[in-house]
């Protein structure tokens, strides 16, 4: 097909609203974006005049998915700008409560909403009568997420009982034990996820590209840390404008952003780059099984990254429950601000990658932010990953490269209705 | 026959519809009473022929309004679902702020670029028939409100502050602890669940009907909150609400 116009008005079973436009004309690649048309949302406007912490409860709003990742990041830029310094409880239960978060996101994107195009499907839904045991672990494992959210912060949507400087409920030790031992059976679930991605035919197309994660060097990192390049360099957080670099485009509602190369990107495929040697090492197992090895070049094997992840989470979240148990859980007072005014810089690496917040606070009164999302930051990679697919399938039909294309984005798990910020914010 | 329900989402975090999907998921005893036709989020599959619209999310650009009287036009009952299509939600914090800076903030000397105008309610655009409100709205209310319309009744939501659940939980309250919540005026039908967490109610359901803002404001200032933080915590889901009762239109 020399002459090919593929316009997919507001892809499917992704969050949020976009469009992808390619045009060939007599074998030439005329236009390929990814049109993000999401209306524009302005939390970085909205969050200036507020109490310092009111922050994380309004910007939770950005996503019902990430919501968690939203409040983590948020929380430990106030505490970066007001000189808070968490407990370890605080910090290991903020950690569970991740875990829950990138469980629940990761089942719901691999099961949910990847899997049927693998399995030559428009929803799961069909797939409940076909393949009911399929189904029915997904949500087992979706539920048993959910209910550590929901102990840990109160709900998994819009987290309630997180706070600057700590947590206002606390799980009793007997609901610890209880999500542990669920914990420890998922495992089974775990194992048959890593078998179902093994069984699926991942498209071969590769590209190499540079891969962009949070890192520690003792764990592998999902809250702090610096920021770490595949293409080598480890950056402290408050450089992270020098890693973004956002622009603006004129088909986006969402900016884009470039690094070393002409895009970067974020996300489970890209912490997997950057931070293999720190998976849990039945993670490591599982992602030999899928043949899965840093570097991985496919975009299609994000899905694979994330049930590596998956398999990552459930035993991390094992542990901290163990360390947990033996601090002994108690409440305690959040830890109080040293000072009113200040800057401060927090990120998250939540499901879809590299979250950062940025606020300026004066008096407990936030002043300015800024706030940069991961698909925000995969948006360029995705359109140059659909240049380079293109031209290699232009003999399929219009409907096997529509199908390609929508698969691409989707494995790259974006989260459009929170793509919506833009502009580089200075603070003057 | 299974009545046909579509999914709708306009400005929103998806949040509610996330909500939704999990509840589907709790009780797939639902999905056996009614048909799901549209559900972009999770679906590919898609139809126009619906009787029933559940819609997400707020309507902040004029070149929305036409999908949303589109789909007033199809469905013959319309549900508006979390506090951003019953209140405008978190969305309509903007609308007290003179939105050329919010834009110019945002978007710099781009800001033309991206249309936009203030936050506003599903109510303020067409004739929603209920609510379903709270954000994110509750599972078991969801559930509920499906089984009343199968009922062929409207869901029913209480109107009765939300200190009631709060006593019947048996929470120590938020006032006595030394911290502020917004309680006394906001809707009940969450259970409390903030309070009960250790964390003020916010007001994400909206007001109950002649609520008593004055001595709200009174409680909060006894507290030693300064106006602006007060006008704050009011504007985090009342905003639009509030400025209709105070008559102010949005900058
Ligand atoms: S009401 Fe809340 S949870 Fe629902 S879409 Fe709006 S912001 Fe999200
Ligand atoms: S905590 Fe809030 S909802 Fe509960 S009784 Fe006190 S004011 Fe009312
Ligand atoms: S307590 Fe208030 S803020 Fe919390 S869910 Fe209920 S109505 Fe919303």
């Amino acid at each position: 097909m020399s002459t090919l116009k593929v316009d997919v008005h507001h892809v499917t079973r992704v969050e949020g609203h976009g469009n992808i436009v390619v045009d060939v004309e007599n074998g030439e690649l005329t236009q390929c974006d990814l049109q993000i048309v999401e209306t524009p949302r302005f939390f970085e406007a909205m969050l200036r005049g507020r109490a310092y912490d009111e922050a994380s409860h309004i910007t939770s709003r950005i996503c019902g998915i990430c919501a968690v990742g939203h409040a983590t990041a948020s929380l430990r830029a106030t505490e970066q700008a007001l000189g808070v310094t968490p407990s370890l409880q605080t910090t290991l239960l903020r950690k569970l409560n991740f875990h829950g978060e990138i469980l629940d996101s990761h089942v719901l994107h691999i099961y949910m909403l990847v899997a049927p195009d693998y399995l030559g499907l428009g929803s799961v839904i069909p797939l409940a009568k076909s393949a009911p045991d399929i189904v029915l672990r997904a949500l087992r494992m979706k539920q048993l997420a959910g209910d550590l959210c929901a102990t840990l912060c109160g709900r998994h949507t819009h987290p309630i009982s997180m706070t600057v400087g700590g947590f206002t409920q606390f799980p009793k030790p007997a609901e610890l034990r209880a999500l542990r031992e669920r914990l420890v059976a998922s495992r089974a679930d775990c194992d048959a996820t890593i078998q179902l991605l093994q069984g699926l035919e991942f498209p071969a197309f590769e590209r190499d590209t540079e891969y962009v994660a949070l890192h520690r060097d003792d764990e592998y990192c999902f809250i702090d840390g610096s920021i770490a390049s595949s293409d080598g360099g480890i950056r402290p957080l408050d450089e992270y404008r020098e890693v973004t670099n956002e622009t603006i485009v004129a088909h986006s509602s969402a900016k884009h952003t470039r690094h070393r190369r002409e895009s970067y990107m974020v996300g489970a495929l890209a912490r997997f780059n950057i931070n293999y040697d720190l998976l849990h090492p039945r993670a490591q197992a599982a992602a030999e099984v899928l043949g899965l090895h840093p570097k991985t070049i496919n975009p299609y094997l994000n899905a694979a990254a994330q049930a590596v992840e998956v398999v990552h989470c459930t035993e991390d979240a094992i542990l901290l429950i163990d360390q947990l148990l033996d601090l002994g859980i108690k409440p305690e007072e959040p830890a109080a601000p040293t000072r009113m005014s200040g800057e401060g810089v927090g990120a998250a690496d939540v499901p879809r990658g590299t979250l950062f917040h940025h606020y300026r606070i004066e008096d407990g009164t936030i002043v300015g932010a800024n706030c940069i999302i991961p698909t925000g930051q995969n948006l360029a990679n995705i359109e140059l990953d659909m240049r380079a697919l293109v031209p290699g399938i232009l003999d399929r039909t219009q409907q096997e490269i529509t199908l390609a294309l929508e698969m691409l984005v989707r494995a790259y798990d974006p989260c459009i209705s929170c793509s919506t910020h833009m502009l580089d914010v200075k603070f003057v | 026959m299974k009545p046909k329900v579509a999914f709708f989402e306009f400005t929103s975090c998806e949040g509610c519809q996330l909500t939704v999907l999990d509840t589907l998921q709790r009780h797939p005893e639902l999905l056996e009473v009614i048909e799901i036709v549209q559900f972009r989020e999770a679906m590919s599959e898609r139809s126009d022929d619906y009787q029933i619209a559940f819609i997400e999310g707020s309507c902040t650009r004029a070149s929305d309004e036409e999908k949303i009287r589109e789909i007033r036009t199809q469905a013959q009952i319309v549900i508006a679902v979390g506090a951003c299509a019953h209140l405008g939600g978190i969305n309509a914090i903007r609308n007290r702020m003179p939105l050329e800076n919010v834009r110019e903030y945002v978007y710099g000397e781009k800001k033309d670029w991206f249309e936009t105008y203030p936050a506003r309610p599903l109510s303020a655009v067409i004739k929603v028939d209920a609510v379903i409100p709270g954000c994110p709205i509750d599972r078991d209310e969801f559930a509920m409100a499906v089984t009343h319309l199968l009922q062929g009744r409207m869901p029913a939501i209480p109107d009765y502050p939300l200190c009631i659940e709060c006593k019947l939980t048996e929470n120590v309250c938020m006032f006595l602890r030394g911290q502020t919540c917004l309680g006394p005026i906001t809707r009940a039908g969450c259970d409390a669940i903030c309070p009960s967490c250790g964390q003020g109610c916010e007001g994400c359901r909206g007001l109950i009907p002649s609520p008593n803002l004055g001595a709200i404001k009174d409680a909060l200032r006894e507290r030693g909150m300064t106006e602006e933080q007060i006008d704050a915590r009011l504007s985090l889901f009342l905003t639009y609400q509030t400025m209709q009762m105070e008559g102010v239109t949005p900058a």
